[in-house]
């Protein structure tokens, strides 16, 4: 018998500011303690999609307007963040963002606000055994930290909160391929340790593969392929687009480009 | 020398009570990117309380100034829920310009209920509070304030430094995405940053109140005092408006004793436009980190 689904999303449409339709009906289930990846290129809605699980969108004025996303059998679309991390959905923001007049630690004691006035100092020893550079640096303001350590800030103190659902926006971004490995190890190890699930968002196809255990590929708001990381690995269209192999085996370039600006609401 | 030092006094204490309201008012600033233009009122209402509750309740001081804080504390709350709640996420001058039009109203409510004329406390005070220095005689008032004024800044420190609730709220300030991933409240911050500003700026009216008499108009001009104070302290440093409190505390004592009463109110904003020719973001404001 099939483990039943920790996460579905069940053909999702996202509307931001009510007219601009990004997402066209996306649907993608997340099995119990697994690592799925979800890869696509800029522009693609990946970003769009953790929104909607985390229930982010809100504050971008986007919303789930059509389908349903379910979290161990009960809806969660439009509910609000706030309530969404209360059940163990943690999302880690695209992009690294600390709070920089935070020290290390202020900023890890953040990670706690789901589960105020609770003993959090246990988990503390547990981040700065995951990331030991981080602990070195515990009292230093998290604005002068590096890239490499700013992605280990961010992802311990998501892990502060204790979720069950981790949804992780590009970890590898602008790191050094060395960094990069290192992450991926870690976030592997959380995954097996803590029995995490984890959802990964990632340009970096190659590395996502390596540790995933399923995969999705997204263009243009919608699912346009998914199976076993093993499959995709191999599949040639992934290999040539995503892999950066074209079928003569050499190397396609691949232009990053953030065409748009997000507009901020809430205050 | 005696008269310096009387003038040093003062200004100590008439800076601390600005310090204190100014603090509030950055607390809003920080939090929610909010000017809130009713400051000055919230003091004058925390005034009013305090003294409806020593008069005419006739309660003993102590309890009348701790049931004043704590309305004022929940006055505070209840102006965050029924005012500015309902304007998250509209652009920010609506809600800067919400705060004017609250201030018109909480200055015309006062002004109905206790009109326009001067009250005095009663002389509550302890006499041995007063500190004489022999040829100096301090009044227990300005003891009160400065003391008041401490034990404040330095609970408020504390809370802000590490207690998790301080912890959030600062975590809000900096980077709201950020903090809303990790399941922060935001909108509960900004509602306890209304409570806590609504709180220490009664505070100081209250304190103000002793020492100049508990007038509407001049009460709820102090709230305009904070904005030379924050500007200078740098409008996003709570420690910075502090000290500018007591810079320009000092600067308005000193000028109405050694030069003239009338120019007192105006040299705060004189030496404020010096300064930001000098330094556009204050005395203290944050540096940008701009490394990530
Ligand atoms: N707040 C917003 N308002 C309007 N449109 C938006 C908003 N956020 C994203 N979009 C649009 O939605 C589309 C998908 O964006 P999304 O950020 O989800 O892509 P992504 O797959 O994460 O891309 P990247 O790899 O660049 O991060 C883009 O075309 C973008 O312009
Ligand atoms: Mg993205």
């Amino acid at each position: 018998m099939e483990k039943p689904f920790m996460l579905q999303l069940n053909n999702i449409s996202v509307v931001y500011s009510d007219v601009i339709q990004v997402l066209k009906g996306v649907s993608l289930s997340v099995q119990e303690g697994a690592i799925v990846s979800l890869l696509g290129s800029n522009g693609a809605g990946k970003t769009t999609t953790l929104k909607a699980i985390s229930g982010l969108l809100k504050p971008e004025n986007g919303e789930v307007t059509d389908g349903t996303i379910e979290f161990r059998r009960s809806k969660i679309q439009n509910l609000s963040p706030e309530a969404i991390t209360r059940m163990g959905i943690i999302q880690v923001l695209e992009g690294r963002q600390p709070f920089k007049y935070l020290t290390i630690e202020e900023n890890l004691r953040v990670g706690t606000a789901t589960r105020w006035g609770k003993p959090y100092k246990n988990d503390m020893e547990l981040i700065y055994n995951y990331f030991p550079a981080l602990k070195k640096r515990k009292k230093s303001l998290a604005g002068y930290c590096s890239g490499g350590e700013l992605q280990m800030l961010v992802m311990g103190r998501a892990l502060m909160a204790h979720p069950q659902l981790l949804l992780l926006d590009e970890p590898s971004l602008g790191l050094a391929p060395l960094i990069v490995r290192e992450i991926f190890k870690i976030i592997k190890r959380i995954n097996e340790e803590q029995k995490t699930t984890i959802v990964l968002v990632e340009q970096n196809a190659n590395m996502a593969l390596q540790i995933a255990h399923y995969g999705y590929v997204m263009e243009n708001g919608k699912i346009v392929m998914e199976g076993s990381a093993a499959d995709l690995k191999e599949n040639p269209d992934v290999k040539e687009f995503y892999l950066g192999m074209a079928a003569s085996g050499d190397k396609k370039s691949y232009e990053n480009v953030k065409s748009y600006k997000r507009r901020k609401r809430w205050l | 020398m005696d008269f310096f030092l009387q003038l040093l006094i003062n200004g100590i204490s008439i800076g601390f009570l600005y310090g204190l309201a100014a603090m509030g008012f950055v607390m809003i600033f920080k939090s929610s990117s909010v000017l809130n233009f009713a400051h000055g009122e919230m003091l004058a209402l925390g005034a009013y309380i305090f003294l409806t509750l020593v008069t005419w309740a006739e309660l003993p001081v102590p309890v009348a100034f701790l049931v004043s804080l704590l309305g004022s504390f929940i006055l505070g709350f209840v102006i965050e829920r029924l005012f500015l709640r309902p304007l998250i996420g509209e652009p920010l001058i609506y809600v800067i310009m919400l705060t004017v039009g609250l201030a018109a109203m909480m200055k015309g409510f006062m002004l109905l209920v206790w009109g326009g004329n001067l009250y005095i406390y009663p002389d509550f005070l302890p006499a041995w509070l007063t500190l004489d220095l022999g040829n100096i005689v301090v009044p227990p008032v300005y003891i009160t304030a400065i003391f008041t004024g401490l034990v404040f800044l330095v609970i408020f420190g504390l809370f802000f430094k590490y207690s998790s609730q301080g912890i959030y709220m600062r975590s809000v300030a900096d980077n709201q995405p950020a903090a809303m991933s990790l399941g922060v409240h935001v909108r509960r911050v900004f509602a306890l940053s209304w409570a806590i500003a609504a709180l220490v700026a009664s505070m100081s009216g209250i304190v103000l109140g002793v020492i100049n008499g508990i007038n509407v108009h001049d009460l709820s001009a102090v709230g305009l005092k904070v904005f030379p104070v924050v500007i200078l302290g740098g409008l996003d440093s709570i420690g910075g408006a502090i000290i500018a409190a007591l810079i320009i505390g000092l600067l308005e004592t000193f000028t109405g004793g050694y030069i003239s009463p009338s120019l007192r109110d105006v040299v705060p904003y004189i030496f404020l436009i010096f300064i930001l020719m000098v330094r556009p973001y204050g005395l203290f404001g944050l540096v940008e980190i701009e490394r990530v």
